[in-house]
């Protein structure tokens, strides 16, 4: 445990020496939820008929992925993407660690460092002016911190996978460009799940994206009660396991074809 | 000024001979961009699919000002790369080159890249507007055709401007300021629905300071025929999308204070 650990609390540590960045992504962020919030507020007052979730709701919805946008898994790790193209990956390969884990941890680190930098100014920006609610109930809270912390492992799982994809194609291309927009639709963060067409519900709640977004955020928001958060940390956490064991199958598999690159 | 043209046109050939020796890597990145932008507009159509509309507007009138933006963006991007990753031009100390050599800035760093990747991005935002075209049945006169040409011609000079402002704050930042995305992309995502539906101020931003809904709203109004609750005239959306070319003269004078103020980091 203890390598993985000290992997994690050094890139931890590196990641939040970019403050700048985080500022900016912070103004950026600010700006998108304005515009975001200001199209629902638009689309409710139009319509009579009454929605699967109120527009208080969806606008604290909103807040919250605005604010947990760096913790979504966009893309393969930079420094994953450097190792596998500059030959550095051998020397991943060297250490006596399993290699997997290792970069889970490195991907832990790049959801974690940057979102605690962007989420705190975000909630307080958005809780004392843009309409944000508290948690429905101090359960709710708790709850959502549980799912939230799954969501950080979930997201973790699925950029190992990205960057274990990155192995085959090394310019980075690919598996993380088709998916990933897929994972932004299905996990809530373009709109939120419960507004998707009534038909598609069965698959959005079978998949595991929910467990990114849409299951922390309707945990805070009390629109799951709290008191089914036993069956939500076991959707997240199942596919968390399942996804794991997809990663550690995909690397044993590019490691029987792995060239490194020379350099 | 025709030895210019024919000099950025052989800049565009070399740049795009270079990109087709990774075939494949080329036509993976336009599937991506492309299925990027669909599942946006995915989401688009779940909304409307629920809601019926926005300030009025259907999905088929949001489309054309969902494939309008999209399409003058995409354009932009394809063109302007030269001015959009400056920053590393300024960092490595290249730009003392180009300024070494007996032409325009300008027109060397709009030749520096011709990218092809974004020819996805394109096919996306033409295909949305295409569909839109289609399904709103517009009579088309030869001053609407006009004006389509004019609006999507004015909003890649408007996205230009933006890119060159962008650049031209390098000169001072030494790195590239993420805050002018909240004007590209965050004018991207503003200007795919009707203006109308945003706050006064924020509305007035985009109509007259970076003149986004000039080149998107107003002239949509005129192309469908609506009215509109803004109350502007007939003549007013016809005219608008020349405040994008102004904005990108505006621009490039901003550019030459900027080059004047250029210190070279010296790397």
């Amino acid at each position: 445990m203890r390598p993985y650990w000290a992997m994690l609390s050094a890139r931890f540590r590196t990641l939040l020496q970019y403050r700048a960045a985080a500022l900016a992504g912070f103004g950026t962020q600010l700006f998108f939820g304005v515009v975001i919030v200001m199209t629902y507020q638009a689309f409710y007052s139009a319509n009579t008929t009454p929605q699967p979730m109120s527009l208080e709701h969806v606008v604290s919805y909103i807040w919250l992925g605005q604010a947990l946008f760096a913790l979504m898994p966009w893309a393969p790790d930079a420094d994953i993407r450097l190792l596998i193209r500059t030959g550095g990956v051998a020397y991943e390969l060297l250490r006596p660690v399993n290699v997997y884990w290792l970069w889970f941890s490195r991907a832990l680190a790049r959801r974690t460092a940057p979102t605690v930098l962007r989420s705190i100014p975000m909630f307080i920006t958005a809780m004392l002016l843009l309409g944000l609610q508290p948690p429905a109930s101090l359960a709710s809270g708790l709850a959502w911190g549980m799912a939230t912390v799954c969501a950080v492992l979930l997201a973790s799982a699925i950029a190992t996978i990205f960057g274990i994809g990155m192995i085959w194609t090394i310019s980075g291309e690919g598996l993380h460009r088709l998916v990933s927009p897929l994972v932004m639709l299905l996990s809530g963060m373009l709109i939120p799940l419960p507004l998707m067409p009534a038909w598609s519900q069965t698959f959005l709640r079978v998949l595991p994206f929910r467990g990114l977004a849409d299951i922390p955020f309707r945990l805070y928001l009390g629109d799951i009660p709290p008191s089914s958060v036993g069956p939500m940390l076991l959707h997240q956490l199942t596919w968390v396991a399942l996804l794991a064991l997809f990663g550690h199958w995909l690397l044993s598999r590019a490691m029987r074809r792995l060239v490194v690159q020379g350099g | 000024m025709r030895n210019a043209l024919v000099l950025y046109f052989q800049y565009v050939g070399v740049s795009i001979r270079g990109q087709l020796q990774y075939r494949a890597s080329f036509v993976m990145q336009s599937i991506g961009e492309f299925w990027a932008h669909v599942t946006e507009f995915i989401a688009i159509w779940a909304l409307f699919h629920r809601f019926g509309s926005i300030g009025g507007w259907s999905l088929p009138e949001v489309a054309l000002l969902y494939g309008l933006v999209n399409t003058q963006w995409a354009i932009t991007d394809m063109i302007g790369r030269g001015f959009d990753a400056f920053d590393t031009m300024v960092k490595s100390g290249d730009f003392d080159r180009v300024l070494l050599r007996p032409r325009a800035t300008t027109l060397q760093l709009a030749g520096l890249e011709f990218t092809l990747r974004r020819l996805g991005r394109l096919a996306q935002g033409l295909a949305i507007l295409v569909w839109a075209l289609v399904a709103l049945n517009i009579l088309w006169t030869p001053g609407k055709v006009a004006l389509f040409v004019l609006a999507v011609a004015g909003g890649v000079c408007l996205f230009y401007g933006l890119l060159v402002v962008q650049a031209t704050l390098c000169f001072w930042t030494v790195e590239s300021l993420e805050i002018m995305n909240v004007f590209t992309y965050g004018g991207l995502e503003t200007a795919r629905y009707p203006v109308s539906i945003y706050r006064p101020n924020f509305r007035r931003f985009f109509t007259a300071v970076v003149p986004l809904a000039c080149v998107t709203y107003f002239p949509a109004l005129a192309l469908l025929g609506r009215a509109d609750p803004l109350g502007s005239t007939l003549v007013f959306q016809y005219a608008a999308p020349l405040a994008g070319l102004i904005f990108l003269l505006v621009s490039l004078q901003v550019w030459k204070f900027g080059v004047r103020h250029y210190q070279s980091t010296g790397s």
